[in-house]
C-alpha cells in the first residue's frame, strides 16, 4: 500500500536496520507527516544526522541528507545555514549524540538562535553500541554499564534548550504519533532554534535490561510516565518524581542568527574603508 | 590599461592578514572559527572583510563545531577557510575525515607552535607535519602546503583553495608562528591576474547523478545542496550514490580512489624551489621559516666555497619523493633541519633510500634555527 | 651587493615595540622601496614579559627574517639590555633608556643613553609614545630609513586621534639624536 510515506523515502534502502519495534520508524513517519503537511519544496529540504541507530534517519529519506560525526550533526546544520539560508535544515539526533557529546553544540545552537529544527529521538539509551547509559537514562535505570543501576542525574532536554535559548521546545513520545507529529510541523514552521525531543522505545536495549523485554511493555511504560503539560504543572514535586510532561513548553518569536548576520553584512557594507 | 601601466598594489601584511587576502582573492565566502594563538588574526581579518563581500563569518564553539561548520558551508555551495593551532588542530582531526572521505573541498590554516599540548604558544614549532599527514584516523590522502614569506602565504592560500576545488580534497596550509606573526612586503595581485579553479559541476540531470561515480580523473563532479539534485552524504565508506556500502570490493575501490586521485596528479600538486643545487654536493631540504634560514646558510656556506644547496618544499603533503631520489644521487650529504627532533628527515631518508647520507639537524626550543647553527652542522659533518 | 640592516626593538610587553618595528619596516618597505621584514617575540602576556620586534632591512630580497647580529639594539628594559647586547655587532649601535637601564654594559659599541620614557610622560603626560621618540632617535642617528618615510609610517599605522602626538614625539626623537650626536 503506498500512503503518503513513500513520496518522501529512498525504497532502495529499505527494508531499514531498525530492530523490530523500534521507536525510530514512528519518529520518521511522524516527520514526513509534518513535512507534507508544510507541502515544502524537496530539493530545498537538507537533513542532517549524527551517529546512532536514530541518525539512521537520513539515509531513508529522499532529501539532501547528511549522516556527520558523532554529535556534530549542529555544527554541520548551522553551516549549511549559514551558507543558505533558503534551505530548511531539520537535524536529528539521539539521545547520546546530542546531550552527552554533542551537549556543547546544542546549547549553542541554542544560544545562537539559528534557525534549525532539531528531533531528538530520546530512547533514553546507547542503542547501536549495546545499551550504554546516556545522560538522559533515568537515574536508578539499568544499562550495560550501570549494571548496578545509573547513579547519573540525567538531563531534562526541555529545560535545558529553554534555559539556552530556544525559540520552540516540545516534547512528544512515539506512543502519541498523532502529537508529536504536529509538535515537528509547528517546530519545523518556527523561524529560529526549535527543539522536539520524542520520547522513544529500544526494547532490544533498554528494554530488556529494565524490565520491559516486549515493544508493548515498553509503549505501556512510556505512557505510564508520560503526562500533559498541564496536568504536570498541577503535580507536586514527589509526583513529578519519574515523570515527563509532555506538550509545548515553549514557542516565542526572537531573530534567528541568519537574519542578524545579515543585517551585519548591511552594517559592513555601509561602513566601507578597511578600518 | 595594460601591464605596464597598472598600478601595483603593495603593501605590508602580516602573514596571516596575507592568508585572508589570499582567501580572498581565491572566492572564499564562509569562515568559521575558534579563536587561538598565533592564528586569530585570520579570524579577526575574516570577520571584519567577508561581511563586506556578502560571506559569512561565524565563530563556533570549539574547533569540532568549526570543521563541522565549514563543511557544511562547503557543501552548501561556498568556499569555506578555517584557521588553527596545534591544539585546536587537533579537535579538527574528527571531521577532518569527514572531509575527506565526502570529497569535500576546504582549507585548514594551522599556524604551528609548541607542542604537545598547550605547549609553547607564542612560539614557532614544525611538530605538527606528521600530523598533518596522519593527524586523522584511517587511511587517506591528504595534501599539505608550507610557505615560507608572507608573499607565498597569499599565493598558496589561493593554490589551497584551488587543489581543494579541483580534487575536492580539504587541503591544510602549514604555517608557522614566525610566518604567520611576520610582517613583509607583498604584492597583491589583481583578481583578473590569478587562477581560480572551481569544484565541477555535474552534466547530468539529477535522476542520473551518482554523486560519487568518478570522472576519467578520480573525482567526482560536485553538487551543492539546494542546487536540484538530492542526495546523502555519510561518514561510513560508500557507494557511487553515497548510500553506505559494506560490499568489500566496492570499498577497496573507493579508498583506492581516494589516494589514486591524488597520486596521478601527483605533478600538478607538489612544488619546490631549487637553489643552488646545481652543482651542490650537500643539500639542505628544508620548508616554512627554517627554509629561509636554509637560503641563508647556502649564501654563507658558498662564500667558503662550500658546495652547498637548497631544495625548499612547498607541497609538504605529498611529499616529493622522486625530487629527493634524484638529490640523493647527486649528492654526498643531505642536512634536514627542521624545528622537531626528526619528522621530515624520515620521509628524506625513506625516498633518499640510501643513496646519500641524511642527517637530521633539530631544534625545539621555540626559537627559529638560525643559518649559522645550520652552517655549523654542515662543518660538522664535512669533518666526520 | 647585499646591504642588510638588521634592528632589534627590546623592552618588555605594552611598551609599543611590536608597533615600532612595524613602522619602521613599512618605512623601509613601503615607503623607501626596500625590501623589509618585521618579526616579533612575545610572551603569552599583553602586559609585561620580555617582548622583542626585529626589522631586518635589505636593498635586496630578505632570506632569512631575524636579526643574526643586530647593528641597531634599543634596549627599553635593563633584562632587554643585558640579553640582547651580546648579539650585537661589533659595528652595531645601542640606544637605551637612561632611566630603565641603570647598569650599562661594559662593551666597546657606541652607545647613546637617554631617558625616552620619563621623556615622553614630561613632554607627552603620557609613556604611550615613548616607541615613537626611541623610533624618532634611531632614525636620526642612523638614517636606516629616510625621515620622510618614517614620518608618513608613522601617520598610517598610529590611530587618527594619535597622530598630532606621535608626529610631535617623531620629531623630538629626531631633535634628541642631533643632541647626542652633537655630544659624542
Amino acid at each position: 500500500m503506498k500512503t503518503v510515506i513513500n513520496n518522501y523515502i529512498r525504497e532502495e534502502m529499505f527494508p531499514n536496520m531498525w530492530c523490530p519495534g523500534c521507536g525510530n520508524g514512528i519518529v520518521l513517519g511522524a516527520i514526513i507527516r509534518a513535512i507534507d503537511d508544510l507541502s515544502w519544496d524537496k530539493d530545498k529540504i537538507v537533513a542532517v544526522s549524527g551517529i546512532g541507530c536514530s541518525s539512521r534517519i537520513t539515509g531513508y529519506v529522499d532529501f539532501c541528507t547528511m549522516n556527520t560525526t558523532h554529535g556534530r550533526a549542529l555544527p554541520f546544520a548551522t553551516g549549511i545555514k549559514m551558507a543558505n539560508p533558503d534551505l530548511k535544515v531539520i537535524v536529528v539526533m539521539g539521545d547520546g549524540d546530542c546531550s552527552a557529546i554533542g551537549g556543547n553544540h546544542f546549547i549553542h545552537a541554542a544560544r545562537r538562535n539559528i534557525d534549525l529544527t532539531a528531533i531528538i529521538i530520546n530512547n533514553m539509551i546507547y542503542g547501536m553500541t549495546g545499551g550504554q547509559y546516556s545522560p538522559l537514562t533515568p537515574t536508578g535505570k539499568y544499562g550495560s554499564t550501570a549494571p548496578y543501576g545509573n547513579i547519573d542525574q540525567s538531563f531534562d532536554l526541555v529545560e535545558l534548550a529553554i534555559a539556552a535559548g530556544a525559540s520552540y521546545v516540545a516534547r512528544g513520545t512515539v506512543y502519541n504519533p498523532r502529537q508529536s507529529t504536529s509538535l515537528i510541523k509547528n517546530a519545523l514552521d518556527k523561524k529560529g532554534f526549535s527543539v522536539v525531543e520524542i520520547i522513544s522505545d529500544c526494547p532490544v536495549s533498554y528494554g530488556k535490561m529494565n524490565k520491559m523485554k516486549s515493544p508493548a511493555d515498553m509503549l505501556k511504560w512510556i505512557k505510564d510516565i508520560t503526562v500533559s503539560k498541564k496536568v504536570w504543572e498541577g503535580f507536586s514535586p514527589d509526583e513529578k518524581k519519574g515523570k515527563y510532561a509532555i506538550g509545548e513548553f515553549l514557542s516565542k518569536d526572537r531573530p534567528d542568527y541568519t537574519e542578524l548576520y545579515e543585517e551585519i553584512i548591511k552594517k559592513a557594507q555601509e561602513r566601507g574603508g578597511n578600518k | 590599461m595594460n601591464n605596464l601601466e597598472k598600478k601595483k598594489n603593495i603593501k605590508l601584511l602580516q602573514g596571516n592578514e596575507a592568508c585572508a587576502e589570499g582567501a580572498l582573492l581565491a572566492g572564499v565566502r564562509f569562515f568559521a572559527g575558534y579563536p587561538i594563538t598565533p592564528s586569530s588574526e585570520i579570524a579577526e581579518n575574516m570577520a571584519f572583510k567577508l561581511p563586506k563581500i556578502g560571506g559569512k563569518f561565524i565563530q563556533m564553539e570549539d574547533e569540532i563545531a568549526s570543521m563541522a561548520a565549514v563543511i557544511g558551508a562547503s557543501i552548501a555551495g561556498l568556499k569555506s577557510l578555517t584557521a588553527t593551532s596545534g591544539p585546536g588542530m587537533c579537535l579538527k582531526q574528527e571531521n577532518l575525515g569527514f572531509a575527506i572521505i565526502n570529497e569535500i573541498p576546504c582549507v585548514v590554516v594551522n599556524a604551528q607552535r609548541g607542542g604537545p599540548s598547550t605547549g609553547l604558544p607564542t612560539k614557532p614549532s614544525q611538530g605538527d607535519m606528521m600530523q598533518a599527514r596522519w593527524g586523522t584516523h584511517g587511511d587517506h590522502p591528504i595534501i599539505a602546503l608550507a610557505p615560507s614569506t608572507v608573499n607565498e602565504i597569499l599565493t598558496l592560500t589561493i593554490k589551497a583553495f584551488n587543489l581543494s576545488e579541483k580534487y575536492r580534497i580539504p587541503v591544510i596550509l602549514l604555517l608557522d608562528e614566525v610566518i604567520a606573526h611576520m610582517r613583509e612586503k607583498v604584492e597583491i595581485p589583481a583578481p583578473e591576474d590569478i587562477e581560480v579553479i572551481n569544484r565541477k559541476k555535474p552534466t547530468v540531470p539529477p535522476e542520473e547523478y551518482l554523486p560519487f561515480k568518478p570522472d576519467e580523473d578520480g573525482v567526482p563532479p560536485m553538487a551543492n545542496f539546494g542546487e536540484g539534485y538530492r542526495y546523502h552524504i555519510t561518514g561510513l565508506i560508500h557507494d557511487h550514490k553515497g548510500l553506505p556500502t559494506s560490499n568489500s570490493q566496492e570499498i577497496d575501490a573507493f579508498i583506492r580512489r581516494l589516494h589514486n586521485k591524488i597520486q596521478k596528479s601527483i605533478k600538478d600538486i607538489i612544488i619546490y624551489q631549487k637553489y643552488s643545487l646545481d652543482d651542490a654536493n650537500i643539500a639542505l631540504i628544508a620548508y616554512g621559516s627554517v627554509a629561509r634560514a636554509a637560503e641563508r646558510t647556502v649564501k654563507l656556506a658558498r662564500e667558503e666555497g662550500l658546495k652547498v644547496g637548497l631544495l625548499k618544499l612547498l607541497t609538504i603533503w605529498p611529499f616529493c619523493f622522486e625530487e629527493v631520489n634524484k638529490l640523493a644521487q647527486q649528492v654526498d650529504l643531505i642536512i634536514v633541519p627542521e624545528m622537531n627532533l626528526g619528522q621530515m628527515v624520515l620521509e628524506v631518508e625513506r625516498a633518499a633510500q640510501g643513496k646519500c647520507r641524511v642527517v637530521p639537524y633539530g631544534r625545539v626550543d621555540g626559537e627559529l634555527i638560525n643559518p649559522i647553527e645550520i652552517l655549523g652542522k654542515i662543518r660538522e659533518e664535512i669533518r666526520k | 651587493m647585499e646591504e642588510r640592516i638588521e634592528t632589534c626593538l627590546s623592552g618588555s610587553g605594552g611598551q609599543g615595540l611590536i608597533l615600532a618595528g612595524i613602522i619602521l619596516a613599512e618605512a623601509a618597505g613601503i615607503y623607501d622601496g626596500k625590501e623589509a621584514v618585521q618579526t616579533q617575540s612575545y610572551g603569552p602576556e599583553a602586559r609585561g614579559g620580555a617582548s622583542r620586534s626585529e626589522v631586518v632591512i635589505s636593498n635586496s630580497a630578505i632570506d632569512y627574517p631575524k636579526v643574526i647580529k643586530a647593528d641597531i639594539l634599543l634596549a627599553l628594559t635593563q633584562t632587554a639590555c643585558d640579553k640582547y647586547v651580546k648579539n650585537l655587532n661589533k659595528d652595531g649601535i645601542l640606544v637605551a633608556d637612561s632611566t630603565l637601564v641603570a647598569e650599562i654594559p661594559n662593551i666597546s659599541n657606541k652607545i647613546y643613553l637617554f631617558p625616552i620614557a620619563e621623556t615622553a610622560q614630561k613632554k607627552f603626560g603620557t609613556k604611550l609614545v615613548t616607541n615613537i621618540i626611541s623610533l624618532g632617535i634611531i632614525v636620526g642617528l642612523t638614517e636606516v630609513v629616510s625621515q620622510e618615510a618614517i614620518q608618513k609610517a608613522v601617520c598610517s599605522r598610529v590611530p587618527v586621534k594619535a597622530k598630532e602626538i606621535n608626529e610631535k614625539a617623531l620629531l623630538l626623537g629626531f631633535d634628541i639624536a642631533k643632541e647626542l650626536k652633537i655630544k659624542k
